[in-house]
């Protein structure tokens, strides 16, 4: 068990920026995104304890970690709608900062939103490819799917975030 | 296209708000929330998790405190705003009402022995070290039950202050020294300078005559005794020879193991 929390503490503190951001890209607000953030890393916890030693030395966190927090997202969208707007700084970890981080901070947030508007699938391939930076390889093992399909996905998402009309997007 | 896959980029070094891995370390038990309690006692600093309270101690500042936690019990620690119930909790543990959970992990086998069996002894009652000893059945052990209670990591309420030496010294107190240890005492019932004055006479025991039973002086169970029928005994040989037995609430003779 000691191992276990080592490994866990670990992971938390390596890889919190980066889930977290993922939660932010994919559900485009950063209230859900710390929700999503600690849902994720709770459920890693949880399986952790049921893993075997050698199951854990050989996870690959960073995919795993991805991977949980993909699902975390799709199913939070089962239930309530996301909140895909978050109104002006009304959150308590707005930091007071220079006005071009702010403005900084009005953009990312406005990007955000207009990835949270994309259908999911589009949506989770074009965050783990582009905002994460994690080869087709990687994000087709985090997202479960065939490395075609997420290329594809990644293509036309891209696409809709330019503002180009994708006549194939209600399949 | 460019602008497009920098800002998406940007997206992703995005930075966790502070105190995000501790709130996940919170969440799941490896990391403690402390906060501080006005109590019978005073100011207390009192650290907790989700599996009960972890420490607790009279700090002059935040740091001390921090610094105390890490030292002892070593795990991350945050400050929160305190449960709703905990201060009431507290209120009551401290008073004798209620019975709190407590986490005590980070200790040995051994410690956690002599935390519980500490715990065991009632408010307005003392034991000896050596009894503590015995009943976790480590008799020899005497000293190091001295050790672990001056480490205990929640003094008051888990009262390791109702352990004390035999001969009339207090015995030592990580809460704050043998004055803060009489304080407590005596706010808890117990006289203090007649529990020493018998020490330094060297009684150990009160027997009462109409039962023929012996316990320690502040025995709950012997306190209703007449005085005129209480003896003072100095062994557990000198009482047994005239025809005492041990209490059986108190225990004063050594546990059959």
């Amino acid at each position: 068990m000691e191992g276990v929390e080592r490994v866990f503490e670990k992971m938390v503190r390596e890889h919190q920026h980066r889930i977290y951001a993922v939660g932010f890209a994919l559900t485009g607000n950063r209230h859900d995104a710390e929700e999503v953030a600690q849902d994720t890393f709770l459920r890693a916890y949880r399986a952790l304890g049921t893993y075997p030693p050698d199951r854990i030395r050989e996870l690959k966190q960073k995919a795993w970690l991805h991977r949980i927090a993909v699902n975390v997202v799709r199913n939070r969208a089962r239930g309530a709608k996301p909140r895909t707007a978050e109104l002006n700084g009304s959150e308590s970890d707005l930091m007071p900062g220079p006005e071009s981080r702010a403005l900084q901070r009005a953009e990312m947030d406005d990007l955000a939103c207009r990835l949270a508007v994309l259908p999911p699938r589009f949506r989770e391939a074009v965050v783990l490819r582009h905002v994460h930076e994690m080869t087709y390889a990687e994000v087709a093992e985090a997202l479960d799917q065939p490395v075609g399909t997420v290329k594809s996905n990644v293509h036309r998402g891209l696409k809709l975030l330019r503002g180009e009309h994708d006549d194939r997007v209600d399949d | 296209m460019t602008a497009l896959m920098t800002d998406l980029k940007r997206l992703g070094s995005m930075k966790a708000p502070d105190g995000f891995a501790e709130r996940v370390l919170v969440e799941v038990g490896m990391a403690d929330s402390y906060a501080r309690f006005d109590t019978v006692l005073g100011e207390v600093y009192v650290a907790w998790n989700r599996f009960g309270v972890s420490a607790a101690a009279r700090c002059a500042s935040v740091a001390e405190f921090e610094e105390m936690f890490k030292r002892e019990v070593g795990r991350p620690l945050l400050p929160a705003p305190a449960p709703a119930d905990l201060a009431a909790k507290i209120e009551d543990e401290l008073s004798g009402k209620r019975r709190m959970r407590f986490d005590l992990r980070q200790l040995t086998e051994f410690q956690q022995a002599v935390l519980r069996k500490a715990y065991e002894i009632p408010r307005g009652e003392v034991r000896p070290y050596g009894w503590v000893a015995k009943e976790i059945r480590r008799p020899d052990a005497v000293r190091a039950v001295g050790t672990a209670l001056a480490n205990n990591p929640i003094p008051y309420f888990i009262p390791c202050h109702r352990v004390v030496r035999t001969d009339g010294h207090i015995g030592n107190y990580g809460g704050g020294g043998p004055e803060a240890k009489k304080a407590i005492l005596t706010m808890e019932g117990v006289r203090v300078n007649r529990l020493q004055e018998l020490g330094r006479g060297g009684v150990r025991y009160q027997g009462v005559k109409t039962t023929k039973i012996y316990c320690y002086p502040t025995c709950h169970s012997g306190q209703r005794a007449l005085e005129k029928n209480i003896v003072w005994l100095h062994d557990e040989k000198s009482a047994r020879a005239a025809g005492f037995r041990p209490c059986k609430v108190c225990r004063p003779a050594a546990v059959a193991s």
